[in-house]
Order: structure tokens, then sequence, then C-alpha cells
């Protein structure tokens, strides 16, 4: 039987400059969870994303996984997690399939064309592999950045804003994947400014005020 | 789906920056011709007197090379940093260094061995002797990658800010004037009849002493402008 | 410099240590300031080769050792904040890099006029002129960064890494730059032929004492207003402006 992975936050607080965010933040988030978290502009979500991936030093708490600090892991806690920001994340200058594979590799993950091509068909992107991304659309775009995590078999997903320029069907496949990957032990952690629903799926709440 | 070896992040690196440059090759180019621009300068600047500018050109073409690096620096990691990528990078549960070394390879690819291969003409045109040009050459080849490597330190550390090139350039040429005085150096040792060897080994030690410590640096001169 | 550490290591400790030492230093530094200089103008004979010249090196000199060594110190803090991540470590070394521009700035300019009169040119590429020089970039290259960085604790370690990038390279940069002026046979500032006379010796060594007693002085007094900046929106702080406010 798989462990039960867990992500632990304890008396997290966390700065910007010399403001202090929010302070004495405690949860966690178990395997097949999933958890939004809420908070006006400038509250600290994206810089809780952020400390949660083991980017930023809290000022104070830490955050664990499996037991564990993650900057004890380090290395082997970030091929367990995948982390999509604000920012595509994606070249330009490279079509959709060399983004993914490069991307894929950088995170250490060989994935052959096939695969590659799979996932960005699954993303809806049938006939625009090839393309340089320059000349797809942000919703396109945008499905190019979150192929990522269809490949690789990452249990935390870290998703800040992961909807933004994306159509309907983009949306509902996205619910679609962030079920699959929910109902294989994975877990995930996301802030949103659209409404999303997972089916059978009770989102947890988090509110930074 | 398997994990890559060192050597396999290092070239993967190099290739994914290879083919970012030459997809936009504008950037090649630029510091292609700001090399060249600059050398021609001093000409203009000096008079045209044949003895005096072959006297004067290893330290014209040094000083431009110098220039030319500074000018390319920003963009080794001002692109990534942009669009997020370079997030990912480091991210990645693989070894910066190793990728940083990689992005200071390719660095040097396009910035700095395109200035060891046009120094020929450049050194035409100062009427410098064969073995002086051989030997520019030979230095440009050993010191292009240190000021590639000082410059990477520089760029991580004043990564998005304001004043971009210039701040780089003031922080990282004093720390790349070793590497000008013992290249323009075994230039002179050749044009008076001299060995350039000792010259030339120095560089070379600079370039090993540059390897083992600048990419771990330039890593951890990442990790502090990103978090 | 290090007294115990951990006790005043907290910038609100410190803070009224270093205010509490400032007299013991400065106070000395003005009296031996006063010795040096009479000794170094008065006392001391004219020299036989360079005249009166000459007698701006017991300024020089101090300056010029001076500011190697606080660049030294000054890399030492930046380690040290970098390492243990104590914020004070990281102001002292703010603290220093304006003081020892200073001295940097200072054995230029008293080179410069030495070498006019011994020389008939302001500037001289000499060794160690040149190296001077070059220290001085190192530092203005710090304050720089500093300057261009607003988040405070990127600030810190950037400029921390710098300095300890910039400390490596010295010893090379001195050295290259030595080889670079012999191989030009360029001109050497050296003290006159023979040896000194006693007296100058006596002040220089005075200059010396009383310049690093300045800088401790005043790194202390720096160091002071960048604890009053950084930590403006601690309690501590707040009272203490506040009391002032009162009095005034």
């Amino acid at each position: 039987m798989p462990s039960n992975p867990i992500l632990e936050v304890i008396d997290l607080a966390c700065e910007r400059g010399e403001q202090r965010l929010f302070e004495g933040l405690s949860f966690s988030i178990f395997s097949g969870e999933l958890m939004r978290v809420q908070g006006e502009n400038g509250k600290g979500k994206t810089t809780l994303l952020r400390t949660l991936c083991g980017f930023v030093q809290p000022a104070q708490g830490s955050v664990h996984w499996e037991g564990r600090d993650i900057h004890e892991w380090d290395d082997l806690f970030h091929s367990q997690m995948c982390y999509l920001g604000h920012a595509n994340a994606i070249k330009d200058e490279l079509s959709a399939l060399e983004n993914l594979q490069i991307s894929a590799g950088l995170a250490g993950i060989e994935v052959s064309e096939a695969i590659a091509l799979g996932a960005l068909r699954r993303m809806g992107l049938r006939r625009k592999e090839h393309l340089p991304v320059r000349v797809l659309s942000q919703g396109q775009r945008r499905r190019v950045a979150l192929s990522r995590l269809l490949v690789g078999e990452a249990k935390l997903w870290i998703l800040d804003e992961p909807l933004t320029a994306l159509d309907v069907g983009a949306v509902e496949l996205m619910q679609e994947l962030i079920g699959e990957h929910l109902s294989k032990g994975g877990m995930a952690i996301f802030t949103t400014h659209q409404p999303l629903q997972v089916e059978g799926v009770q989102i947890r709440h988090l509110v930074l005020a | 789906m398997n994990r890559l070896s060192l050597v396999g992040l290092l070239l993967l690196v190099i290739r994914r920056d290879m083919l970012l440059a030459m997809r936009r090759r504008a950037d090649v180019l630029t510091t292609l011709v700001f090399f060249v621009m600059v050398a021609s300068l001093f000409p203009l600047g000096v008079g045209p007197e044949t003895d005096m500018l072959r006297k004067m050109a290893g330290g014209v073409l040094w000083v431009a090379a110098l220039l030319a690096s500074m000018l390319s620096l920003p963009r080794m990691f001002s692109a990534d940093h942009l669009d997020g990528t370079l997030e990912q990078i480091m991210l990645a549960p693989q070894s910066l260094t190793v990728m940083v070394l990689g992005k200071i390879v390719a660095h040097w690819m396009l910035s700095g061995l395109p200035l060891v291969l046009i120094a020929p003409v450049l050194g035409l045109q100062f009427d410098m002797s064969a073995a002086a040009i051989w030997t520019l050459m030979l230095a440009l080849l050993l010191g292009t990658p240190v000021l590639s490597m000082i410059g990477a330190v520089g760029a991580a550390l004043t990564l998005g800010l304001r004043g971009g090139g210039v701040l780089v350039s003031l922080l990282v040429l004093p720390l790349t004037i070793p590497v000008l005085i013992f290249g323009t150096g075994a230039v002179e040792a050749v044009n008076s009849g001299l060995d350039a060897i000792s010259n030339l080994a120095l560089l070379g030690a600079f370039l090993l002493f540059a390897l083992v410590f600048t990419p771990f640096v330039a890593a951890q001169a990442l990790r502090i402008s990103m978090e | 410099m290090a007294i115990n550490w951990f006790k005043y290591s907290a910038p609100s400790t410190f803070y009224g240590l270093a205010g509490k030492l400032i007299p013991f230093f400065a106070w000395p530094a003005v009296i031996l300031f006063g010795i040096g200089f009479y000794i170094g103008f008065f006392v001391a004979p004219t020299d036989a080769v360079q005249s009166e010249a000459y007698r701006i090196i017991f300024i020089h000199v101090p300056a010029s050792i001076l500011s190697m060594f606080i660049y030294l110190i000054m890399a030492g803090y930046a380690a040290l904040g970098l390492i243990f991540k104590t914020r004070l470590s990281a102001m002292m070394a703010s603290a220093l890099a304006p003081t020892g521009a200073l001295f940097a700035f200072i054995s230029l300019w008293t080179g410069a006029l030495w070498g006019k009169p011994m020389w008939g040119a302001w500037w001289v590429w000499d060794a160690r002129l040149t190296s001077e020089l070059i220290l001085l970039f190192l530092y203005l290259g710090f304050i720089a960064l500093q300057a261009s960085i607003e988040d405070p604790r990127r600030a810190d370690r950037a400029s921390a890494l710098l300095a300890i990038v910039g400390s490596v390279n010295v010893p090379i940069i001195y050295y290259s730059v030595q080889w670079w002026n012999t191989l030009h046979q360029g001109s050497t500032v050296k003290f006159s032929g023979t040896s000194m006379h006693i007296a100058m010796q006596q002040s220089m060594f005075i200059m010396l004492v009383a310049c690093w007693l300045y800088a401790i002085a005043i790194a202390f007094s720096r160091v002071r207003s960048i604890i009053l900046e950084r930590e403006s929106n601690t309690q501590w702080v707040k009272e203490l402006t506040n009391t002032k406010g009162d009095q005034s």
C-alpha cells in the first residue's frame, strides 16, 4: 500500500520586503485532496504557493512533505511536485513539442516524442504541435504550459491561476485532468479567479486575509 | 521515463540555448558588429599610423572583446527570467550548477567564440603579424570563456534590476582585468619576439580556476536574486 | 572588534553598545590625527631628494593600507552575514563600504599630489596606484549594487556575494597589475632612496592607528543609522524616535 503523501504546513509566516503578509498558518493536505487558496490581490497567495515550492524561505515556520522539511528533501521533493505560475514558462521561438520535451527534460524527465505528442493532443493542440508557440493564441499557449502536468509523475500540483486565458472547453478539460490526478492519489493546491469544480471532489478552502 | 545524467543535462541546456539563439539570430550578430565597431573606432580616434596601430592592436582588440562580452551578458538570464522559464529551471530536481554551466557554455559559443573567429580580420586591419594574430586568437580562445564565466556571476546578481548592462559592466569589468593584462601580454610578447607561453599558461590557469568555481557561485547568485 | 557576538548580534542591543563605544574611538582618533599631522608637517625634516612634497606620504600610506584592510573586513562581515544569516553582519559590511572607498580615494588623490611635484604628472600608472584604482572600482561596484536593489535582504546577500568574489580576486588583480607594470617598465612610486627619517615613520604609524580608530568610530556611527532605517518598523525603534520627538 503506497504511503499517503502529505503536505504539511506548520506555523508559517511570510514576508514581502519589510511587510508581513500572513502568519501562524497551519494546514495539511492528504493525497486525493484539492485545496483552493483565496484572498484579495496582494494578500500573499502567490507568495504562499512559492513558499510551498521551496522557492522562498518563510520568515517563520516550515513546510513538510511526508514528515520532513522540504528544504531537507530538496531535489527529491522537487521531483515529486509540479509548479505552474502566472507565466507560461514556455519559449516563443520553440514549437509546442520542443517546449514540452525540453521543459520535461530540464525537470529530469526524458519524454519520447510519442508521449509528448500524446500529451499535447490531449490538451487539444492537435495539428499545432510543431508550430512555433509565437503564433498560438494566449489560450493555446496556456494549454502548452499545462501539458507539462501530463508528463512526469508529480504527486503534488501547485497551480497559480491555471485557468487564465482558457476557454470553456479547456476549463472543462482541466477539471477533468485534476480529477484524474486526484483519483490516482495526487493532490493539488491552486488559486483562481474563475470558478473551478471537480466532479465528486469536495474542494477545501483556505482564505488569506 | 529516465532521469538525465549530468552530462545529458549539460548538453540539453546548451542545445536549448543554442536553438533559441539560432531562431533569433540578431543577438549573435549585434555582439559581433559591436566588437568590429569598437575596434574600428580606435584608429578613427588616434589616427591611422600603421606603426602605432600595430603596437596598440593587442590592447585595442582585447578591450573591444571585453566590452562586447559585457554587452551580451544581461541576455544570459534575462529572457528566461521574464518568461518564467528560469523559475522552472531553479525548481528542477537537477543540479543548478550544471545548468548554469550549460548556459555559460552556450553564451560563450554565441558571444565569445565569434569574436575569436573574426579577430584575424581585425588583426589585418591593424597590420598585425601572422604570429601575433595566431597568438591573439589563442589568447581570446582561453580568455573569452573566463569573461563569460565571471560575467555570469554579475548577470545573476543583477537579474531584473534597472541599469542592466551598465551595472553588470561596473561590477564585472574590474574582475576581468587580469584576463586583459595577460591576454594583451601574450600578443606583446610575440611582438617583441618572445615566447607567449607563460601568458597563455596563466590564461589557461584562470580558465580552469573559473571553471571550477564560477558555475557554483553563479548558481548561488541566482538563488539570491530569485528568492 | 568581536566581543561577545551572540549577545550583541541583535541590532537592537548593538545599537546601544555602538553608541557608547564611539567616543572611545573618536576622541583618540582626533588626538592621534593631531599628533600625526604635527610630527609629519613640522617635526620631520625636509627630505634631501623629495623636499616638502614627500610629506604627503604620511597620509597616503595609511590610507592605502586601510583601504585594503577595510575591504577584507567588509568581505569578512559579508561572509558572516551569508553563512549565519545575521542581519547585523550585513549592516556592518554596508557601513564599512563608504569609508573604505573614501580611503581608497584619498590614497589615489594623495598619490597624485605626490606624483605631480615628483614626476611632473598628475597620474602615474604605478602598480600600486593602479591596484588602488581597481580597488576603488570594487568598492563602487559594491555600493552601486546595494543601491540598485530595493529588497534589503536581497541587497545584503547579493552585495555580500560580490564582496567575497571581489576579495578572492584582489590578490590575483594585484599580482597581475604588478606583472603588467614591470613588463612595461613603468615608474615605481617609492619612498626616498635612502631610509626614511625616523620621525616620518613615527608619524605614519600614528596616522595609521588614527585612521583605524576613525574608521571604527565612523563605521559604528553609520551602522547605527542603518539600524534605525532598517528596523524602523520595530517596537524599540518606534519608542526611541518617539522619546526623541518628545524632547525636541
